[in-house]
């Protein structure tokens, strides 16, 4: 068997049309064993559809993808004893407990009575789900759900695992714990592909990050590469007159040295920097232009800006004003 | 977790088929969910258990004295009746609770496993003949209450209960096929009543042929459920093991025939 090492997933040109939408439209990963790798995009960018794909969901309408070096289509199940998804909506029986739950995913994967028993006890701990392991499913929250579903996807303790958007619709606190339930398992060996919304998030799991648009790849590398085309905070500007926007960015240039961009709904400035003290001299050359401000902040760089960044348009997906080159300024 | 070694995936040794005997396996491992999710919602059996015992009740009592004369006199005939009509009701839940799972999300996971794609269908229909013995068990049970006394003694019973059990199973590969193809749960509920109706209103259950206008007849002697009806009649009546019975074992092996390839083939496809 031809199986290589060093990939745990090499996907090559995938594509998935539905109707006459390409969902996936011609999207390449490598993701390299024993690495968290973070896929970055907003609602309907791709996301799901091309785990879907890679974990044998769906199958592509073009292109290859390879498990540890296996085919998705050729060698589905191969690959499906290799993976372990937890997908965006809960993927657990509703009617049943938790134990129940884990009990007949343990079996279906082979394990005796006993055995299936004593796996769901030790995930359930593992997973501090271990009280409310006989009560059933619909009244759990938001987070426990999650929990358990990321549980039933290690019974058979997969080398890769899938996780798309493990944190969307999560609270602040209830985020942090799955991160670190994301850290433990990272620690164990396992690869992880993540799909996330929030650039924080992966930025603080991943190794490697790719921004995906519009079923394609606009940007690979690692968190600190990306962040340093957004710069490591963003400046935020709204001037009370628009017709005073082609100064401030003018005045923006040469004091900062970076070009700002305007955003979709206008007057609104957004440049990304490295050194916030700077700010200090820009306003103050601002105020000497006699531009007035009606807002001014310094941010973390969120998705919005990252895709401004890097695709020159807003993160919102089906807005076709958004095909509009935002920096052309129409004074 | 930090006590579990993850076994490097290039390492594993695979293999890209499914046995018979895991196959078999992940079946009943599947019919287990289906008995567990039984017992956590027991009023998903409503209709295995009132449905028996209020028809049986209203059917003696309404139609009794018009058909046979007297109560007593109808139990013969109508048991056999009711009980073949209950069961094979009961299996259009077959359909409408495979159409509901397929939606959930935690019909992903059973695709993302490596488990035979043909477990969680085969599993359904297997947990479901759990419901056919409750119905059929209840229909007897309440026949009983009323005053039927088999001539052919509990061994008939048992046995019929079996044929209609097996049958209403074959049966319930047609309501399958419709889960699998129909976009909800609902519209197999309504598209299973249509075919359902005319079968088994349509039949010997409840009146004697030769009341009934004679093209009428014509049906009702070819439908499959006027033969199923027949046989348990002979059987728990008048012990015997008619022509009725190869009739409706060898319908119901068509049926399986035609259905349950086409089932699997459209399951597939969306598995």
């Amino acid at each position: 068997m031809d199986t290589t090492n060093d990939w745990a997933i090499e996907a090559h040109d995938l594509v998935k049309t539905f109707g006459t939408h390409r969902a996936v439209d011609g999207v390449d990963l490598q993701v390299k064993t024993g690495t968290v790798y973070g896929v970055l995009g907003p609602n309907g960018a791709g996301k799901t559809t091309t785990i879907s794909m890679l974990a044998t969901l769906l199958r592509p309408d073009g292109g290859q993808a390879r498990i540890f070096g296996h085919d998705v289509v050729a060698e589905a199940q191969v690959v499906r004893q290799l993976i372990g998804v937890t997908a965006q909506f809960a993927s657990v029986d509703e009617k049943l407990s938790a134990t129940e739950n884990l009990v007949i995913f343990s079996r279906l994967l082979g394990l005796g009575r006993q055995e299936s028993r004593r796996k769901a006890g030790e995930l359930l701990e593992e997973f501090g789900l271990a009280e409310a392991a006989r009560r059933p499913l619909a009244k759990f929250s938001g987070g426990m759900r999650r929990r358990l579903d990321l549980a039933a996807s290690l019974i058979a303790q997969p080398p890769l695992i899938f996780l798309d958007e493990p944190t969307t619709g999560l609270d602040p606190r209830t985020r942090t714990q799955m991160w670190e339930t994301i850290r433990r398992l990272i620690a164990s060996g396992s690869t992880v592909l993540l799909t996330t919304q929030m650039l924080d998030e992966a930025d603080q799991l991943a190794s490697r990050i790719a921004v995906i648009d519009r079923g394609k790849v606009v940007a690979e590398g690692t968190p600190d590469e990306l962040k340093a085309t957004v710069g490591s905070s963003s400046l935020q500007l709204r001037v009370q007159d628009p017709a005073d926007l082609p100064t401030s960015l003018g005045i923006i240039q040469r004091v900062l040295g970076i070009a700002g961009t305007i955003s979709p709904e206008a007057a609104r400035i957004t440049a990304p920097m490295t050194g916030v003290d700077r700010v200090t001299d820009l306003l103050l050359e601002l105020r000497a232009a006699g531009i007035a401000l009606t807002e001014m902040s310094v941010q973390k760089p969120t998705l919005d800006e990252v895709f401004l960044g890097i695709t020159g348009h807003s993160a919102e997906p089906t807005n076709p004003a958004n095909d509009t080159a935002p920096t052309r300024i129409n004074a | 977790m930090s006590t579990i070694t993850i076994i490097p995936g290039a390492e594993r040794q695979l293999r890209n088929h499914t046995s018979a005997a895991q196959t078999l396996r992940n079946s009943l491992a599947m019919a287990y969910r289906g008995l567990l999710k039984i017992k956590r919602t027991p009023e998903q059996l409503m209709d295995v258990t009132l449905q028996p015992i209020l028809f049986t009740l209203m059917f003696t009592v309404l139609f009794g004295g018009a058909v046979a004369g007297d109560t007593t006199s109808y139990l013969p005939l109508l048991i056999p009746g009711i009980l073949v009509q209950t069961v094979i009701t009961t299996s259009v839940v077959t359909g409408t609770q495979l159409r509901e799972d397929m939606d959930k999300g935690v019909f992903d996971r059973f695709k993302s496993l490596p488990i035979a794609r043909i477990a969680p269908l085969a599993g359904a229909l297997l947990a479901d003949t759990v419901r056919y013995a409750i119905a059929t068990t209840l229909t007897f049970g309440m026949g009983y209450v009323l005053g039927f006394r088999p001539e052919a003694g509990i061994g008939a019973v048992v046995l019929a209960g079996l044929l209609v059990i097996v049958c209403s199973w074959a049966i319930s590969w047609i309501f399958a096929f419709l889960g699998v193809i129909a976009r909800s749960a609902s519209s197999v509920q309504g598209i299973s009543m249509i075919v359902l109706f005319p079968l088994t209103f349509l039949s010997n259950a409840f009146v004697p042929v030769d009341t009934l206008p004679g093209w009428l007849q014509g049906f009702v002697n070819v439908n499959p459920v006027s033969h199923l009806v027949s046989a348990v009649r002979d059987l728990v009546n008048d012990g015997v093991f008619g022509l009725d019975m190869v009739t409706s074992l060898v319908g119901a092996a068509v049926i399986v025939a035609v259905f349950a390839p086409l089932t699997v083939r459209a399951y597939m496809r969306k598995a």
